[in-house]
């Protein structure tokens, strides 16, 4: 039996169990797929909002603040990539101006610090890519960006070496409620017991919560965004997150830097029936793209580097959705779409407190709250680079050339706590395969650490767990 | 820091052919830097036959052809280094390298030949909407999985641009075993050698679609399960109405290669927006005193043959730099024009001492019937009649000494295309 099972490994999810993994309780998170980050957390914008979009007093709102304010600590404790960048809603209509002063009075009420009206020149002169056409912007200086899947897999980690048991590859196919507490079961036939469920399965939170039969459903949207990557060459476009002014379908198409100096441009938004579709589309790409091309017209569709899709779990009643449910002890954080990532620390925290309290939980005294990631080759002086071969010489056989990962980090990604099985488990860890080449080069170089570190043959080696086999059997 | 006369970074054809050539005209303190564990580069995994027809008169594999050029580097006892990546390349010529054996190292240089080879585009770089699922490769990629680590990248498979990497992959595929369903060009021509159409696609009953391409890629299950092509137009894009669906569970790309030239990027080497590679004098030199380049990392060829003689060639110069130094600052440019898309060196020596020069050249569209010319301020001095030029063969002008001597005091060199017959 455990005290708190939690169902999604996404960012809400790892965030919940790192905070829980503080109290002397036996916590477990389930996961249909074989990695943590694999829907939602792994690809989306990755940018930690001010905060002064959402409507004053909603939950987005509020846990937007909290937990952009605890984003420095918690980056600089788990090792993650996190800069503090500032963004820019562009505004390209002298009629359109009053907005971009409600939006920032917006700000202020919901306690965002650091907001200013800047006119078209003044843009121009801290973005000079910016289009002429700009009239106006809001600049946002407390706007962040974050790896939101290198965050997942630090809060992970440290929820990991904290005593968090993840069990990953199991789908949860029913719950049942009883005197004793919940039966989870899973599509491996294993049967789970616990004292309290904590929902965070992203799109699929609504079937996960209506399995129970409640009286009041909730109805989760996926709302897929496209995105294109631009190449590291093109990092200098811009060093602000560029917004354009919102619309009901969401906040536009943004362009922004990454935090690894890539450009990212995206997401599109569309409601799709099938919550496992993240192909991208021609459309898509020439929605993206075509929009971004008002914020920075010199984008260059010459530089796009790969593309990719995320599904935002889109809550009918339009906002999070956090506490519990009308069935005691089942508790929900669904319909966790932007700003989430900038949320997921605060909503972490309360979810957190709420169950030890309602378990009566006390903190443990040897909770570790820090977590250093893989050292980054690429990232390093070069003295800091000697060092580390001199004591670990495989951090001087490089492998993946774009990135300049070395065996080293494959190494340390596939054996840390929760590690890499697969390669676009190394990819999101590492960067490798993440570069202009888009894994052309280092595929059969990855899968052969897989295999060896892994003891799996090469033919069993995938690009993201079950079915993905990345080849089909030996030549003859 | 260790000191050096020459480094040379990469170890395929280029590197090989460079370092000996440098070492015969005098060079003894020199070094060949390469990533992989073994010589030879990107022919170790060509294990077809068809090289060397130019400089051996005789057809040889990829190693075989490699081991050739390797031989000349070990009976001269040329310094080489395996597993060993260049990370930086400085202006001042600072060559930075990391290796399991040695760690990091830095050479200082008195000229460096950028010898890096070339990447193949990836399907993110032609937009190719669809599933991002497992089965999707460059053709280079499953040439490796297929001839150096004998695995099976798929069995029913769809190729995507008819490079020659994608047409010797399709022969290669089906010798092993898979079923390959269609060669998918975008162009109305394909961008290989027509003897590699004939050789690798022809004998095997494989389509050619030209004017076709990929539209959506379709997967069950993590894996591909069939790709969506369709018919262009002349403007290139898509006619959906003729779009078709294969059952296929690998699609692999063969769609462009690209010079690497990050490092020569580092430097501060000028790079033309056309080749990817860096813009280079007569003697391969770039806009970088003492900083060459030759091969696929200059501009990407289809005989390695041609390779490894403006490579040799490379080498030559590189020496005569480190033992004369460097005396010419005007130059005579060289442009292309009317469908010639590159001339490669792009600019010539006005006072250079040497024989002949190669123009190297490719055409933007194919054409039939038609004179290559050559004008020094629009006076032609030297032309070729061909039957036929496309894009995927690269074409050669000899500019001899005599020629040579007049271009050095003329101010423009032009390469053009007279087109006599159908386009």
């Amino acid at each position: 039996m455990y005290d708190v099972l939690i169902v999604g490994a996404g960012v809400i999810g790892c965030s919940i169990a790192r905070e829980l993994s503080r109290y002397q309780l036996s916590v477990a998170v389930v996961d249909k797929e074989n990695d943590v980050a694999m829907g939602t957390s792994k690809a989306n914008s990755g940018i930690v909002h001010a905060g002064f979009d959402a409507k004053t007093g909603t939950n987005k709102a509020i846990y937007n603040v909290l937990g952009a304010r605890m984003f420095p600590k918690l980056a600089e404790e788990l090792d993650f990539p996190y800069r503090r960048n500032g963004a820019l809603v562009l505004c390209f209509d002298e009629n359109s101006k009053g907005e971009l002063i409600e939006l920032l009075e917006q700000g202020k009420r919901n306690g965002v610090s650091g907001l200013s009206i800047l006119d078209g020149d003044a843009v121009r002169k801290l973005e000079p890519n910016v289009s002429d056409k700009v009239v106006a912007a809001l600049y946002a200086e407390t706007s962040a960006i974050a790896s939101p899947y290198e965050m997942t897999v630090a809060l992970a980690e440290n929820a990991a070496t904290n005593g968090v048991e993840f069990i990953l590859g199991s789908q949860v196919k029913s719950i049942l409620n009883s005197k004793n507490g919940f039966e989870v079961r899973l599509s491996d036939n294993r049967s789970l017991w616990t004292k309290i469920v904590i929902n965070c399965a992203g799109v699929y939170a609504d079937e996960i919560y209506n399995i129970m039969k409640v009286s009041r459903p909730i109805n989760i949207v996926a709302r897929k965004g496209e995105y294109v990557l631009l190449d590291k060459k093109c990092g200098g476009l811009t060093d602000k997150t560029l917004f354009q002014q919102p619309t009901k379908m969401g906040k536009g198409v943004l362009v922004a830097p990454t935090t690894h100096g890539n450009v990212i441009v995206g997401p599109t938004a569309e409601d799709i029936p099938d919550k496992s579709d993240v192909d991208t589309t021609v459309e898509g790409l020439n929605a993206a793209f075509g929009t971004a091309l008002l914020s920075v017209p010199s984008l260059s569709r010459r530089d796009i580097i790969t593309q990719f899709a995320g599904l935002r779990a889109h809550s009918t009643e339009g906002d999070f959705v956090i506490g519990e449910s009308e069935i005691q002890n089942f508790f929900n954080v669904a319909g966790i779409e932007s700003p989430g990532l900038s949320a997921a620390p605060a909503i972490a925290v309360d979810v957190a407190e709420e169950v030890a309290m309602r378990l009566n939980a006390k903190k443990k005294t040897n909770f570790v709250a820090r977590r250093k990631g893989i050292p980054c080759f690429a990232r390093m002086s070069d003295s800091e680079r000697k060092q580390l071969i001199d004591k670990n010489p495989l951090y001087g056989k490089i492998v993946c050339r774009c990135e300049n990962v070395t065996e080293g980090e494959i190494v340390d990604s596939i054996r840390r706590p929760l590690g890499a099985t697969d390669l676009d488990g190394v990819k999101r860890r590492t960067r490798a395969g993440m570069g202009r080449c888009q894994m052309g080069f280092c595929t059969p170089r990855i899968m052969e650490i897989l295999s060896r570190e892994l003891g799996k043959d090469m033919t069993e080696i995938t690009k993201n767990g079950k079915g993905s086999h990345v080849v089909v059997g030996r030549t003859e | 820091m260790k000191h050096c006369d020459l480094v040379i970074v990469g170890g395929g054809p280029a590197g090989l052919a460079a370092a000996t050539a440098a070492y015969d005209a005098g060079i003894r303190k020199l070094v060949i830097l390469e990533r992989e564990e073994t010589l030879g580069g990107i022919l170790n995994q060509c294990i077809h036959n068809g090289f060397g027809l130019h400089t051996f008169k005789e057809e040889l594999t990829g190693p075989e052809y490699a081991a050739r050029f390797e031989q000349l580097v070990y009976q001269r006892g040329i310094d080489y280094k395996l597993g060993s990546t260049v990370i930086n390349v400085s202006h001042d010529k600072t060559v930075t390298y990391v290796s399991e054996k040695e760690g990091l190292q830095k050479i200082s240089a008195k000229a460096i030949i950028l010898t890096c080879g070339c990447r193949e585009r990836p399907r993110g770089g032609i937009n190719i909407a669809g599933a991002r699922a497992a089965g999707i490769f460059s053709a280079g990629t499953a040439q490796k999985l297929v001839n150096i680590q004998g695995l099976m990248p798929g069995k029913e498979v769809v190729i995507l641009g008819s490079g020659d990497i994608g047409l010797i992959m399709a022969r290669r595929m089906t010798f092993e075993g898979a079923k390959v369903k269609a060669v998918v060009e975008l162009m109305p021509y394909s961008s290989g050698l027509n003897r590699n159409i004939v050789q690798c696609l022809n004998d095997y009953d494989i389509p050619l679609k030209f004017s076709h391409t990929v539209v959506d890629i379709k997967s069950t299950n993590g894996r591909v399960s069939s790709v969506v092509i369709a018919q262009v137009n002349d403007k290139l894009q898509p006619m959906m109405e003729t779009a078709e669906e294969i059952t296929c569970d690998t699609l692999l790309l063969s769609v462009g290669l690209i010079p690497e030239n990050e490092l020569a990027g580092y430097a501060g080497v000028q790079i033309s927006p056309i080749t990817n590679g860096a813009v280079v004098d007569d003697q391969m030199m770039t806009s970088v005193e003492g900083i060459f380049e030759c091969g696929n990392v200059l501009h990407v060829h289809d005989l390695v043959d041609y390779v490894s003689e403006e490579s040799s060639h490379a080498g030559k110069c590189a020496a005569k730099y480190v033992l004369e130094g460097v005396k010419t600052k005007e130059f005579v440019p060289t442009v292309g024009t009317n469908g010639v898309r590159y001339v490669v060196p792009q600019k010539i020596r006005k006072d250079g001492n040497y024989e002949q020069i190669s123009l190297r050249m490719r055409v933007a569209n194919a054409f039939k019937k038609v004179e290559i010319a050559v004008l020094l301020d629009g006076e032609k001095i030297v032309s070729r009649r061909k039957q036929i030029v496309t894009p995927g063969e690269m074409e050669t002008i000899v500019l001899k000494p005599e020629l040579v001597e007049k271009v050095k005091k003329g101010s423009k060199l032009e390469v053009t295309l007279n087109v006599g017959g159908d386009k």
